[in-house]
């Protein structure tokens, strides 16, 4: 473990990932610190529209400028990383979580219960995602939690998909039929024996998948059906940004930037675990 | 090889029951009343009863289900409850718009991402890091917030392209090539906007699988015979790379229909993405039924398709043989 953390210490990717993704980390922990109040509106007036770099008339300098309610948005920006990350990371814990149970059991039990766990994966997986996300937004009141709550249930198809092959393949090999022979029982097995040894692949869909769920979120956001306003998370960002194009470009520039981002060094990072843990599986995540 | 398909076909369609029926229950349970939108808010408990029972939903919900599946089955989608048009009309006349979007950018981002795939792997070293920095980028764009900034640097400030709908308001006065540019230059920034997308992707797909094809036996075979670089890249390293892209291909079929919904909403495009927001919003039951059912129905048969096309091509998955993967 220590050589192979050492080897993607010296892989540019991962550095790179691991330098993004630290800083936003650091910037949404810290944000209090490092910006201003991102809800309050002192004066509309004079502090709209400010672009990026300026200072307003009370002195206060905003260096990505301000929105149409005078809101300073880097400090938007910092607090908004709070949700987008927390949320991003939140979705794909639950999504691998429920993956990783129904993989498992139906590899590892292949008859009723397998083919009765792989059904209601190709189910879940012909579900028309969007409405079933539009619809699910409106059966409760938009929030975060929510957020975290639909990208989980509508996303852990393709962890369940990879889980199910890795332990069925694992299943016949020599040292599971040894402990399986020494008297170990069902459940131990899987615990202990092939689940350890079916993790790597669930890692790297895992890193790659907390870019896509924060991308997911901002998407929902920006459709009104995520985080409300005015707490900001970076989806509701752009989307506010998007009326002030003309006049106010940086409000939805800024936001995407940071999405862009992230999500770049969150997938450069899986791809460099992936290439140091496990070469063989190239092919099999995108 | 028949009998496979059969059960395939069999479960397909139970799959399809399945998703259709949990959404009609789903989106009953969805607070919002299509009658309520339909009466006004002003309108008394009778007109709002009386509106309910025009439309059938007094009715028990199983016996709505049972003859929602009776008819859908029998080929007549209803009336939309928003509009008061034919369910089906709506969709044959949305549908085209968005064959036409999708349809040409899933080709544009394939042939493009197979190529710089293909480069990428081919030369390597620098070109290769820095195709990569282009794709990794590409894949890590939101697409509505591309297609924001497509519309800020286009229509904003070069003042070149238009940003909303598929033709201009004048579109009807015009003739022969001026409307097919109009069309064009309509369909410019959200064709780019998926296309980029796309692009990333299909190229680090393509990329990662020649690299694996690349340390197969047949290839060293393929060099030893001396046979140039060019010639093992194209005719023994690709050719076995796409296959997986085949299956790729197939799991897309579905988008034809309604993938492009953040997309489209961005742009106004008038396709099944919209209609499909539209109707989730105005509780429109019979077209979200309708679009759930076409949307699912895609999917299971894009998955069969992408199999039958993997073994048609791939000749170790038609007989059963698994050898070197």
């Amino acid at each position: 473990m220590t050589l192979a953390s050492h080897s993607l210490l010296r892989d540019r990717r991962a550095q790179f990932g691991l330098v993004v993704i630290l800083l936003a980390i650091v910037v949404a922990l810290a944000a209090p610190l490092l910006a201003g109040d991102p809800v309050v509106q002192r004066d509309i007036v004079t502090t709209r529209f400010l672009p990026p770099l300026s200072t307003d008339v009370h002195g206060a300098f905003h260096a990505l400028g301000t929105d149409r309610f005078g809101r300073d948005v880097w400090a938007r920006l910092a607090y908004g990383a709070r949700i987008s990350l927390g949320v991003g990371v939140l979705a794909v814990l639950l999504s691998v979580s429920i993956g990783v149970l129904i993989g498992a059991a139906s590899g590892f039990w292949p008859g009723a219960v397998g083919t009765l766990l792989l059904g209601l994966t190709d189910f879940a997986l012909a579900l028309p995602r969007v409405v079933l996300l539009l619809l699910l937004a409106s059966l409760w009141q938009p929030s975060a939690a929510l957020v975290v709550a639909v990208l989980g249930v509508t996303g852990w198809m393709t962890v369940a998909r990879l889980v199910h092959g890795e332990v069925r393949a694992l299943s016949a090999r020599p040292f599971v039929e040894s402990a399986v022979a020494l008297g170990v029982g069902g459940p131990r097995v899987l615990m202990r024996h092939i689940l350890p040894n079916a993790m790597t692949p669930v890692i790297v869909t895992a890193a790659l998948g907390v870019g896509n769920a924060i991308m997911l979120e901002a998407g929902l956001s920006f459709l009104g059906l995520g985080v409300q306003p005015p707490t900001p998370s970076w989806g509701n960002l752009i989307a506010s940004g998007r009326d002030t194009l003309v006049n106010a470009p940086w409000v939805a520039t800024a936001p995407g930037v940071a999405l862009v981002l992230v999500v770049v060094a969150a997938t450069l990072l899986g791809d460099a675990l992936r290439d140091r843990m496990d070469p063989a599986q190239r092919r099999e995540v995108i | 090889m028949v009998r496979a398909l059969l059960r395939r076909a069999f479960t397909g369609l139970a799959v399809v029951l399945g998703v259709v029926t949990l959404m009609f229950f789903l989106i009953r349970l969805a607070p919002g009343d299509p009658a309520l939108l339909l009466v006004g808010p002003t309108a008394s408990d009778e007109q709002l009863a009386a509106q309910r029972r025009s439309l059938g939903l007094d009715q028990p919900l199983p016996q709505q289900y049972a003859s929602w599946l009776t008819r859908f089955t029998r080929g007549d989608w209803g009336t939309s409850i928003a509009t008061g048009r034919r369910v089906s009309a709506m969709i044959a006349e949305a549908w085209p718009a968005t064959v036409r979007l999708v349809g040409l950018s899933l080709f544009l981002s394939y042939v493009l991402g197979i190529v710089i795939g293909a480069i990428q792997a081919g030369s390597g070293g620098r070109v290769d890091t820095s195709l990569s920095v282009v794709t990794v980028t590409l894949f890590a764009l939101p697409g509505y917030w591309l297609g924001l900034m497509l519309v800020m640097l286009f229509t904003y400030w070069a003042r070149a392209l238009p940003a909303f709908g598929a033709a201009g308001f004048d579109a009807d006065f015009l003739t022969g090539w001026s409307r097919v540019a109009d069309r064009l230059r309509h369909l410019a920034l959200p064709l780019t906007t998926l296309t980029l997308i796309g692009v990333g992707g299909v190229a680090r797909y393509v990329r990662g699988a020649m690299l694996d094809v690349r340390g197969a036996p047949h290839v060293a075979v393929a060099r030893a015979k001396g046979l140039s670089p060019a010639e093992v890249n194209f005719r023994h390293v690709l050719r076995n790379a796409l296959i997986p892209v085949v299956t790729l291909l197939g799991l897309s079929l579905p988008a034809l229909f309604s993938g492009a919904v953040f997309i489209e909403s961005i742009f106004a495009w008038p396709g099944v993405g919209r209609v499909m927001v539209e109707a989730v919003g105005a509780r429109d039951y019979p077209v979200i039924m309708a679009a759930t059912a076409v949307s699912a129905a895609l999917v299971v048969v894009g998955n069969l398709l992408a199999e039958l096309l993997t073994a048609w091509v791939d000749p170790r998955v038609r007989t059963g043989h698994q050898g070197a993967q």
